[in-house]
């Protein structure tokens, strides 16, 4: 047992293995990475923990997803606070691309069950990020947090249409792992969940796969499961302008705990896809709004071109239709609000009736949902064409603090 | 269980004093005590009176009357629920005594009628000459000694409870031998660990369908809960009956004589656990009488057992799991008692939300259980 830290599973991280033992609940430090240079480019890096924000919100998408939301079952604060600082430890290796704990996944005694599950030994960092973010039931009487609940943390509304089922809806603490490696999303997950048992319980759990959006103008659009390409005009990191006046959430904005934060909204969209898959490519371009092959605006060339709202066909009809679902969520039409989306596919085998079990796990990050998601949702519920081949089956919104420095915890400031 | 149960003085082998505890033995005054001889408890469903509350250290004798209508069990227990001693499955109307040998110190003196719940307490204070420091390695030879005690007290109880159960199915009576059936088991379930480490013995004796090899027979607890439940009769048990009660007689002998070591008990107290996880939740032990519950409860119980046997010298090596312990066992039992009904449970007919709210206590108790044998192997 001479190596005591967390292994790597990186040769190039070997060194940092020397770094110094923080003292938090037998986790190993990780003081030594924070100087580490970032390598979101390089799709088996690790992206870097700490910072002013929270990883996982516009580092360019991953491929892969697990996303967790969980019950409190604990009623003590201190063990809520104590979870919170082992989880934070644990994210800072796990996203290291290291093993959990003071023995890792197979360096420690026989008798004792190993601390790492193991399954990541060997896997790259593979740009896992892990992002916390908490629901409004945490902000109810147990914890004495309700005068620090946000306002902009809304219960979501009743939309038309909606389908939630509550055991894959809401949830007091949502964690977030996006990797290119579906198996290092995986891990992170089962071993937080582990850390927290007692504390804990996972309420649901998400895989996802082939990102839906992208965050970066350096990644390519990718296609969800109609078809289409998806997040064309999302929010990209390198719009930082628009980033502070739509992800972030401003000092004007509070409570000052999120300042530098954003709130999440997820909803698990189920597709009709074996019916969408019986309409004819026009309907399904009209739908859309876009051009299946290129993702081109209807009546453009270019995916990226211009959207020309009022360009009519030679019958007098728009070339792209009122009721389509471009047009519906363009800002143009929602006073401005725009989402930093970033979901994924699912497909969680089939239904029973032959069926694909199959949709889009959406999560949008936003500055404000009161002006945001609940807007814009409203308006596509109502009118949106695309409602005919969907439904929204899951929901979850959840205010996600900013980054944490070394030695600070997730919400440190929120539990103050 | 109730007071309708047959009461066999005779494999019990104890003395029988049915004229004076005719009275509830909380109103009855407290027997003559010269502060020497051994300790009287006077135990009622409502009371657990002893005749004295400090005795020196060494050897002492507690003699226990029940005088109410349920069952009872009387305990000693040292800090956080450790067994010191204990008798199980007095009777109404019996009187059975525990020999324990007690170091100085503060302890809680606990009757349990009906089995059930935290009991009742009361303090027990031990004088004389304050203990020699321990090692860590007396600690634990003791957590084996004392694990070995509980132990033999459950065999014994489960050979007295199997033989009724026997004697019902035999004798044909449906109700009581149905009765009879998760009570005998909880015996069982309790040392579950140790009998399966005498290998054939426990297929033999708890198997379920699915567990028999194609062209072998299966026999056992299970066997005949499918004759009773779903045959709804007695008839074409009585061999079944036998053979479990030769089994169940090779397996009291056999675990007389067993030396576990503390990391057996570790062990054992995590794949009690892995029981519940696996087996109860979900409905799969009992499937035909649904009496899983019982089950449930015996096998925390029993983890729990082994884990306070331990729990001296993980109190010297991690005092923060010996607290989270505490904490989530008695998590455990709160879940669970939610379900409690009579002196028994109700059936296994939980909805997925009820069911999960057990998981997620199960979950929370086996994951720190599932330390401690690092924590006992660390040198």
């Amino acid at each position: 047992m001479t190596e005591r830290k967390g292994i790597s599973r990186r040769g190039l991280f070997g060194a940092a293995g020397a770094a110094v033992a923080t003292g938090v609940a037998g986790y190993a430090a990780h003081s030594a990475l924070a100087s580490e240079p970032s390598q979101a480019a390089d799709n088996n890096g690790p992206v870097e923990f700490h910072g002013p924000r929270q990883a996982g919100i516009i580092t360019p998408v991953q491929d892969r997803l697990h996303f967790a939301a969980f019950d409190v079952t604990t009623t003590s604060r201190d063990d809520l606070i104590a979870l919170l600082k082992e989880w934070t430890a644990a994210s800072a290796l796990l996203t290291a691309g290291r093993d959990i704990g003071q023995y890792g996944a197979v360096n420690g005694p026989d008798e004792a069950p190993p601390e790492d599950t193991g399954e990541a030994v060997g896997l790259p960092p593979a740009r896992l990020t892990l992002t916390v973010g908490f629901g409004p039931s945490l902000f109810d009487k147990r914890f004495g947090l309700a005068a620090h609940r946000p306002k902009a943390l809304v219960d979501l509304p009743h939309f038309i249409g909606d389908d939630l089922d509550p055991t894959r809806s809401g949830g007091d603490i949502a964690v977030q792992a996006c990797s290119d490696d579906p198996q290092v999303a995986v891990h992170a997950i089962r071993n937080l969940a582990r850390i927290g048992f007692g504390r804990v319980a996972v309420r649901y759990s998400q895989l996802g796969f082939g990102r839906t959006s992208s965050t970066s103008r350096a990644q390519t659009t990718p296609r969800n499961l109609f078809g289409f390409k998806d997040g064309t005009r999302n929010l990209k990191l390198e719009d930082t302008d628009k980033l502070e006046q739509q992800v972030w959430v401003q000092p004007e904005d509070g409570p000052d705990w999120m300042v530098g934060g954003s709130y999440l909204v997820s909803r698990r969209i189920r597709m009709n896809i074996e019916i969408w898959d019986r309409t004819s490519l026009g309907e399904q371009e009209g739908i859309i709004g876009r051009g299946k092959g290129t993702g081109a605006p209807l009546g453009k060339a270019d995916e990226f071109d211009t959207i020309d709202f009022a360009a009519k066909q030679s019958d007098g009809r728009p070339k792209i239709p009122a009721d389509s679902h471009v047009r519906l969520a363009h800002p143009d039409f929602n006073k401005g609000a725009e989402l930093l989306r970033r979901g994924y596919n699912f497909v969680d085998g089939s239904d029973g009736l032959g069926r694909l079990d199959a949709g889009l796990f959406f999560l949008a990050y936003q500055r404000d949902p009161r002006k945001q998601f609940i807007p814009i949702q409203t308006q596509l519920a109502k009118s949106d064409t695309m409602n005919e081949y969907i439904h929204h089956v899951g929901s979850g919104i959840f205010a996600c603090p900013p980054g944490v420095t070394p030695g600070e915890h997730w919400g440190e400031k929120l539990f103050v | 269980m109730s007071s309708s149960l047959p009461r066999r003085a005779a494999v019990l082998g104890v003395v029988i004093s049915l004229g004076a505890l005719t009275a509830c033995a909380k109103d009855a005054p407290a027997a003559k005590d010269d502060g020497t001889g051994p300790v009287s408890v006077q135990a009622s469903d409502s009371g657990c009176d002893l005749s004295r509350r400090d005795v020196k250290s060494g050897t002492s004798t507690f003699s226990v009357s029940n005088g109410g209508s349920k069952i009872t069990e009387f305990y000693v227990y040292a800090d956080g629920d450790r067994v010191m001693g204990e008798v199980e499955n007095i009777g109404p109307g019996l009187k059975r005594d525990l020999i324990v040998e007690l170091p100085t110190g503060k302890y809680q003196a606990v009757c349990k009628p009906g089995m059930v719940g935290d009991g009742i307490r009361g303090d027990l204070t031990v004088t004389g000459d304050a203990p020699a420091q321990v090692d860590e390695d007396t600690l634990l030879k003791q957590a084996t000694e004392s694990y070995g005690r509980y132990i033999n007290s459950q065999a014994v109880a489960l050979e007295q409870k199997t033989t009724e159960f026997v004697t019902a199915v035999k004798g044909g009576d449906l109700a009581k031998a149905k009765a009879l059936f998760p009570v005998a088991r909880t015996y069982y379930e309790r040392m579950e660990p140790v009998a399966e480490s005498f290998g054939d013995l426990d297929p033999k004796i708890d198997a379920r369908v699915n567990d028999v090899e194609p062209g072998a027979q299966w026999t056992g607890f299970h066997r005949i809960e499918q004759g009773l439940w779903v045959g709804n009769t007695t008839k074409g048990m009585e061999k079944y009956a036998d053979q479990l009660l030769t089994d169940v007689k090779t397996l009291v002998v056999k675990s007389k004589t067993v030396k576990l070591t503390p990391l057996q008990l570790a062990n054992g107290a995590k794949e009690l656990l892995d029981e519940v996880a696996t087996g109860k939740i979900g409905g799969e032990e009992d499937r035909y009488s649904h009496t899983d519950l019982w089950d449930f409860q015996a096998n925390v119980e029993g983890s729990q057992a082994a884990v306070q046997a331990l729990r001296p010298a993980l109190q010297k090596r991690d005092a923060a799991l010996v607290s989270t312990l505490d904490t989530n066992f008695k998590a455990v039992f709160a879940a669970v008692g939610k379900y409690r009904q009579g002196d028994g449970f109700q059936l296994y007919n939980l909805n997925a939300a009820a069911e999960k709210q057990l998981s997620i206590v199960v979950d929370g108790l086996a994951e720190p259980v599932s330390k401690v044998a690092g924590v006992i192997a660390k040198k």
